[in-house]
């Protein structure tokens, strides 16, 4: 597939480093699916999707940043949308998300709610001013909150909002966000993992599932056409939380 | 399941099967190429290792075309000094080893050939779309041939030579590859290509250029194969656009004694077990072996 050539309908600032940029179509992604950005001249790199026709980027790279230079009007290739997206299972299921990672949760949380579904909302961030769709999250359903400065919320990391938590009641677990995060929950919840799904980040080129960047140890799961949503139970004994792999396919520390 | 009327022994190895994975493709870790072994591939070839960690191009590094694939990936590595743990996992995937191996000299190709126990390895002397390395080397006999046989003498392995398509005449590169000693030619790389988005102007491939693959090369693979198989002495592995069993069987019939698969993993790994069945059927019902499938066509008058 070519980049389609999409235009930026709008651009809103969600908190200092997080943008929304809305385009001027709809590709039709399920939650958890990705789209590959084309930001020309300087790179192609994935993203979720936060929305039927959105992306919530957050500056933190040369493209990122390209992308933050731009406005409505301008235009973008757009590649998608990709991957496999998360699975509804359920009457009543938990979203639990960190930073920019909460787009995609956002997205689902809707849908959900759409479908009938009872949703609550466990999100974490670095402070009250990293705080992103409090609103979009607020009008879902029971939104718990917590900051690792303490400055709103529950002070402390997202597991801190467990214990507030009967993850019986829950017939499935959305989980995404950063990957530290996301392994700090799964290995807290490890009885359950077969009802956690977590959208997972590596390091993408092809996003075809030919190209090998991408590729989870032990099995080799291919994340970009077999995820980037993951049964948590198949990341427990996986590189997951442990190590990724870089541009260059040489092993590294996770981030976050 | 083991399929003995598929073994094949091609340029210094037994294959249980004759379809093997191509360079390049899911090829990085040890765990995507022993996925690939279990798949029912005869054999793996690494991703292209080179002397140092390289990032490679920035993106977009492949863009889908009428019939084909268009890559600059840039040859990515984390150098042979991180790859050896890799070739070790991927062995436990019962099948022979192919180490891709790149570098801009003689030299450089002999030091990582050194560095690297595989259980053989494919000289990229072919890759488009990477500055001093691939086929700006390959495109010269002379340097074929030098190339060639340092890694020989380096390496206690078969050795396999991958050239380019993007040349007059490819038999002068494989009979340069045979005077260095190789084991194998394996033909044929990416053919030189670009693509650009209509709308901005702008080349797609971040990298501007880039090499062609899948369907809409495969008659230019064929042609190739044939044209090495009737002038050299050593075996021809065939790659280049294959995705079904009725592709082997041609790449085989134009001959080549063993074929490898890249773009066609687009579908999936089962497209291992798709092909080596399917050419298992064909040769049942043929009454024939691979051995006496290879070149079928030159012998046609
Ligand atoms: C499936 C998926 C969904 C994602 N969704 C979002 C999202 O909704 N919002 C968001 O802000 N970010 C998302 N990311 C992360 C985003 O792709 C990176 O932040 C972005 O690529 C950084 O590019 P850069 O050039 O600005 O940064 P760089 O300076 O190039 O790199 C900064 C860091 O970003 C990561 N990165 C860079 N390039 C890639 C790449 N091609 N693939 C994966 N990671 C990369 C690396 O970890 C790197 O260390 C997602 C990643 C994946 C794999
Ligand atoms: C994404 C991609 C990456 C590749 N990387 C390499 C490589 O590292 N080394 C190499 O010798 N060939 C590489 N190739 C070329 C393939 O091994 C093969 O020669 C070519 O794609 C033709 O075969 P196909 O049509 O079956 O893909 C790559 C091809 C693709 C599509
Ligand atoms: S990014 Fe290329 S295989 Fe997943």
């Amino acid at each position: 597939m070519k980049p389609i050539n999409s235009i930026i309908q709008e651009v809103r600032s969600e908190a200092p480093s997080i943008r929304t940029f809305r385009v001027d179509r709809q590709l039709d992604p399920a939650p958890g699916q990705y789209v590959m950005v084309w930001v020309r001249g300087v790179d192609e790199v994935p993203m979720s999707f936060s929305g039927p026709d959105a992306i919530t980027v957050q500056s933190v790279g040369e493209a990122t940043q390209a992308l933050f230079r731009l406005s409505a009007g301008s235009s973008i290739g757009l590649r998608g949308p990709l991957g496999k997206g998360f699975v509804l299972r359920g009457e009543k299921i938990l979203l639990v998300g960190g930073g920019v990672g909460t787009a995609p949760l956002a997205f689902l949380g809707e849908q959900a709610r759409g479908a009938g579904l009872e949703v609550t909302s466990l999100l974490g961030f670095r402070s009250s001013e990293d705080l992103i769709f409090q609103n979009r999250f607020g009008a879902l359903g029971d939104t718990i909150i917590t900051t690792d400065d303490g400055s709103f919320g529950i002070p402390g990391r997202v597991a801190a909002g467990l214990k507030g938590l009967d993850l019986d009641e829950f017939s499935q677990i959305y989980l995404c966000g950063p990957e530290l995060m996301m392994w700090d929950i799964i290995s807290r919840c490890k009885d359950r993992a077969n009802k956690i799904q977590a959208c997972i980040n590596r390091y993408f080129k092809c996003a075809l599932g030919v190209c090998g960047s991408c590729c989870l140890d032990p099995e080799g799961l291919r994340v970009c056409v077999e995820g980037p949503v993951v049964m948590a139970d198949r990341l427990l004994e996986s590189e997951f939380g442990r190590y990724r792999r870089g541009p260059g396919g040489g092993k590294g520390l996770c981030r976050g | 399941m083991l399929m003995p009327s598929l073994t094949v022994h091609a340029g210094g190895l037994t294959l249980h099967n004759p379809v093997l994975l191509a360079a390049g493709i899911l090829g990085t870790t040890g765990a995507s190429l022993r996925r690939a072994a279990l798949a029912g591939a005869g054999g793996v070839v690494t991703k292209s290792i080179g002397s140092v960690p390289r990032e490679g191009h920035p993106g977009p590094t492949v863009v889908g075309v009428e019939c084909g694939l268009l890559n600059a990936m840039g040859l990515p590595n984390p150098s042979y000094k991180e790859f050896q743990e890799e070739i070790e996992i991927a062995k436990t995937g019962g099948v022979p080893v192919i180490a891709s191996i790149f570098g801009s000299s003689a030299e450089e190709f002999a030091k990582i050939a050194r560095g690297l126990e595989p259980d053989a390895f494919e000289l990229n002397l072919s890759c488009p779309h990477a500055e001093k390395y691939g086929s700006e080397l390959g495109r010269y006999p002379e340097m074929v041939e030098a190339v060639t046989g340092a890694v020989k003498a380096a390496a206690n392995v078969p050795v396999w030579v991958k050239l380019t398509p993007n040349t007059a005449d490819i038999a002068e590169l494989g009979l340069a590859a045979q005077r260095g000693g190789a084991d194998a030619v394996v033909a044929i790389n990416t053919l030189k290509a670009m693509a650009i988005d209509i709308e901005t102007g702008y080349p797609i491939l971040g990298n501007r250029f880039g090499g062609l693959s899948g369907q809409a090369i495969k008659p230019v693979a064929v042609r190739c194969v044939y044209d090495l198989a009737s002038q050299l002495e050593i075996p021809v592995i065939g790659v280049g656009g294959v995705s079904s069993w009725e592709d082997a069987v041609e790449m085989i019939q134009a001959g080549a004694c063993a074929v490898q698969v890249g773009t066609a993993l687009l579908k999936g790994y089962s497209v291992f077990s798709e092909i080596t069945e399917g050419l298992s059927r064909y040769l049942e019902r043929k009454s024939l072996t691979p051995e006496e499938l290879c070149g079928l066509a030159g012998r046609r008058k």
